[in-house]
């Protein structure tokens, strides 16, 4: 099982010819993903990192059957490869890049909320990684082991984090899902969350979040309702001021409700086990699972 | 991005938006020219001269007044040219002010007694979807209504893919109470500044007040627009726009280095690479007895070139007494970033706060003997538990 990804699934990449594409490529195929194509217009019928390039999406799903995509096209390319991916009945659009207008993606996300069997995950995200089968992402692949922790985070080293501690700390992981830090966002921290606690693969979640908007909030609500695994939760940014974007788009304290603080708050009355260090994720996991490292 | 409110106004008046007339002035001659051209149209003596900073409540600090003739035009924005403008939005040091705004009055008696409007255009994070606030009590701080009266703040959600409807304009002109001529106005007004925040990829538009005057006109006052740094590259007239004295030397630097740095009130600096880790790094100090001095993501190629423009931009505060260097290494390689920091360390010189440097993933344990065996004075870890107690350590 595992979530969104798994060693079946058929991975295109958009920008595939392009520097970024080529060297997280290539990554992937390394570690084993299922990589059965590439897509840059204009080039489609080469072939590269020995797999067959197409002009558009639509060409490569009809020639190679591709469910998942990851685009890592320039951002002021990124929505309208979104938008073509899903068209062309791609399920899973993995969008790496970062810096997309926000207008952008009220429209894309807008659009694929219609769709009822299409996910997007990002943009500005580290992507999707299922340990030992898949690595649709960024993610470095050597610091996971197969396991049962499903990890949800919005930002790309401190998943890394995460995933590093829990290696360390005696236990693996399921799938690591890095939702991304704009302020639209495809997949939200609760729909993640939902995905893994319906995985029979995942034992534990770790949610990590981030100060600005309500996503953690809202996951924390619903895990209160419906959890059904221990979740170890993290928020970044309790020392960062207000008004002030700190890296990510959507990190941006707006008002009372939107702080670390708040946040964290929140996630402890839902029965979240919530560790104010970033260096105690591993631990409490652990812990919570009654593992000994 | 930031921009002054004439830049907002003249934004808005491209996409057919009404606005308080108006121009920009440097000096007090070059402001009463201006009003001399305002009034060829208006034909009044009275206007306002408002001081150009990014912060709100100008008026509150003595940086909007009016003048009833040209002589107190000249003397007004001497006043206020040059002044360091102290705001509620502002430090204690306050802003100074280099350009003045030479408006039309627009608060003339007539018919009716003209009226303010707050009206905001922002993105609603929770819907995805831009969203229309908009209330009868103009003119004041908006916060303040939202706690008093939170029943007088309206809401209108647009449907990206439809745009802005008739029937939208509609309801929130009779929500406001309008009727006859202003009705019609606030109709039209509503649908281009609508269409102006998307066209101009805003990310903020508040306009507060938005005017009824005494003869029915519905204009815009007062213009905070904010524009959204991602879509610039296809704006590059109102990437012109950017005033950099408005913005921290030290963060402006940075941002030129590809370096994303804010800078803070603490003592211990760092340099971190990612969003995330490096506001995790902050709150790590925090927990271990300092105060983090500042934001700072290197981003995925810690070179050598970078690091030590990093380690410079951080050393220029003198309240910092320590640094941390946080990295993981997924894509960039440990030892690499290692040999950045000994030679950025070696060609600084002479660096008198304790460093330490925590090097986490790919190739760490090469990363962290590099650090060892160059003889400087860093102290390094490869747990981010083991980073927090050397902190603790150079922080006691």
């Amino acid at each position: 099982m595992s979530v969104l990804v798994n060693k079946n699934s058929k991975v295109i990449v958009q920008g595939f010819t392009g520097s970024e594409g080529t060297f997280h490529a290539g990554q992937m195929i390394e570690y084993g993903t299922n990589v059965v194509g590439g897509v840059t217009p204009g080039k489609g019928g080469q072939t590269h990192l020995d797999k067959p390039v197409f002009n558009t999406v639509a060409d490569a799903v009809k020639e190679t059957g591709a469910d998942v995509t990851i685009i890592f096209v320039p951002p002021a390319f990124a929505a309208d490869a979104i938008l073509e991916a899903a068209d062309a009945g791609i399920k899973v659009i993995v969008t790496i890049t970062e810096g997309i207008p926000v207008n952008d993606m009220v429209k894309v996300k807008n659009f694929i909320d219609t769709l009822n069997d299409c996910t997007l995950i990002g943009p500005n995200c580290p992507g999707v990684m299922t340990a030992g089968e898949a690595k649709v992402g960024i993610m470095p692949g050597f610091i996971f082991k197969k396991g049962t922790i499903g990890i949800v985070s919005k930002s790309g080293t401190l998943t890394y984090e995460a995933v590093d501690q829990i290696t360390k700390a005696g236990l693996g992981q399921s799938t690591a899902i890095g939702i991304g830090g704009d302020p639209i966002i495809g997949t939200t921290t609760k729909e993640a969350v939902q995905l893994l606690m319906a995985d029979p693969d995942t034992e534990g979640i770790v949610m990590i979040g981030e100060i600005g908007g309500n996503l953690e909030a809202e996951a924390a609500r619903w895990i209160k309702e419906h959890g059904t695994k221990p979740v170890v939760g993290f928020i970044a940014g309790v020392t960062a001021p207000k008004g002030r974007t700190m890296g990510h788009a959507g990190a941006i304290v707006g008002g009372d409700d939107d702080t670390a603080e708040a946040k964290k708050k929140i996630l402890r009355e839902c029965g979240i086990h919530v560790v104010d260090s970033p260096a105690e994720i591993g631990k409490k996991m652990a812990e919570v699972m009654g593992v000994t490292a | 991005m930031n921009i002054h409110e004439y830049q907002g106004k003249s934004i808005l008046n491209s996409f057919g938006v009404a606005v308080q007339r108006g121009l920009v002035a440097d000096t007090p001659e070059e402001a009463v020219e201006a009003a001399k051209k305002i009034n060829e149209t208006t034909g009044s003596d009275w206007f306002v001269i408002k001081a150009q900073i990014h912060a709100g409540g100008r008026g509150k600090g003595g940086g909007v007044k009016i003048a009833k003739n040209l002589d107190q035009v000249k003397e007004i924005s001497s006043q206020i040219l040059g002044m360091q403008l102290i705001t509620p939005q502002t430090s204690a040091e306050g802003k100074l002010v280099s350009k003045v705004l030479i408006a039309e009055d627009v608060y003339y008696p007539g018919d009716s007694e003209p009226s303010e409007i707050y009206m905001s255009i922002l993105l609603d994070r929770a819907t995805g979807k831009v969203t229309i606030m908009y209330s009868t009590e103009g003119g004041m701080d908006i916060e303040a209504v939202a706690e008093k009266t939170p029943e007088l703040i309206y809401k209108e959600v647009i449907n990206p893919g439809l745009g802005i409807q008739g029937y939208q304009c509609r309801k929130i002109a009779f929500n406001l109470g309008l009727s006859g001529k202003a009705f019609k106005e606030m109709v039209k007004f509503v649908e281009s500044l609508y269409n102006a925040y998307v066209g101009c990829d805003a990310s903020l538009f508040e306009i507060n007040p938005v005017l009824k005057t005494s003869d029915d006109r519905i204009i815009a006052v007062d213009a905070k627009v904010t524009l959204d740094d991602n879509a610039l590259f296809r704006h590059k007239d109102y990437a012109a726009m950017r005033d950099l004295s408005e913005e921290d030397p030290t963060e402006v630097e940075a941002g030129e280095a590809g370096l994303n740095y804010v800078q803070l009130d603490g003592n211990v600096g760092c340099m971190v690479n990612g969003a995330g880790l490096a506001m995790a790094t902050m709150d790590i100090i925090k927990l271990s007895g300092g105060e983090p001095a500042n934001f700072l993501d290197v981003g995925g190629t810690a070179d050598a070139k970078r690091v030590e423009k990093a380690f410079r931009i951080i050393l220029k505060d003198e309240k910092v007494k320590a640094i941390l260097v946080n990295i993981f290494g997924g894509i960039v390689r440990c030892d690499r970033v290692a040999q950045g920091i000994v030679d950025a360390y070696k060609n600084i010189g002479d660096i008198n706060v304790p460093i330490i440097v925590r090097l986490q993933g790919t190739n760490a344990k090469e990363g962290k003997a590099l650090i060892d065996e160059s003889g400087l004075k860093v102290h390094s870890a490869i747990v981010l538990q083991d980073a927090a107690d050397r902190v603790k350590e150079v922080m006691a």
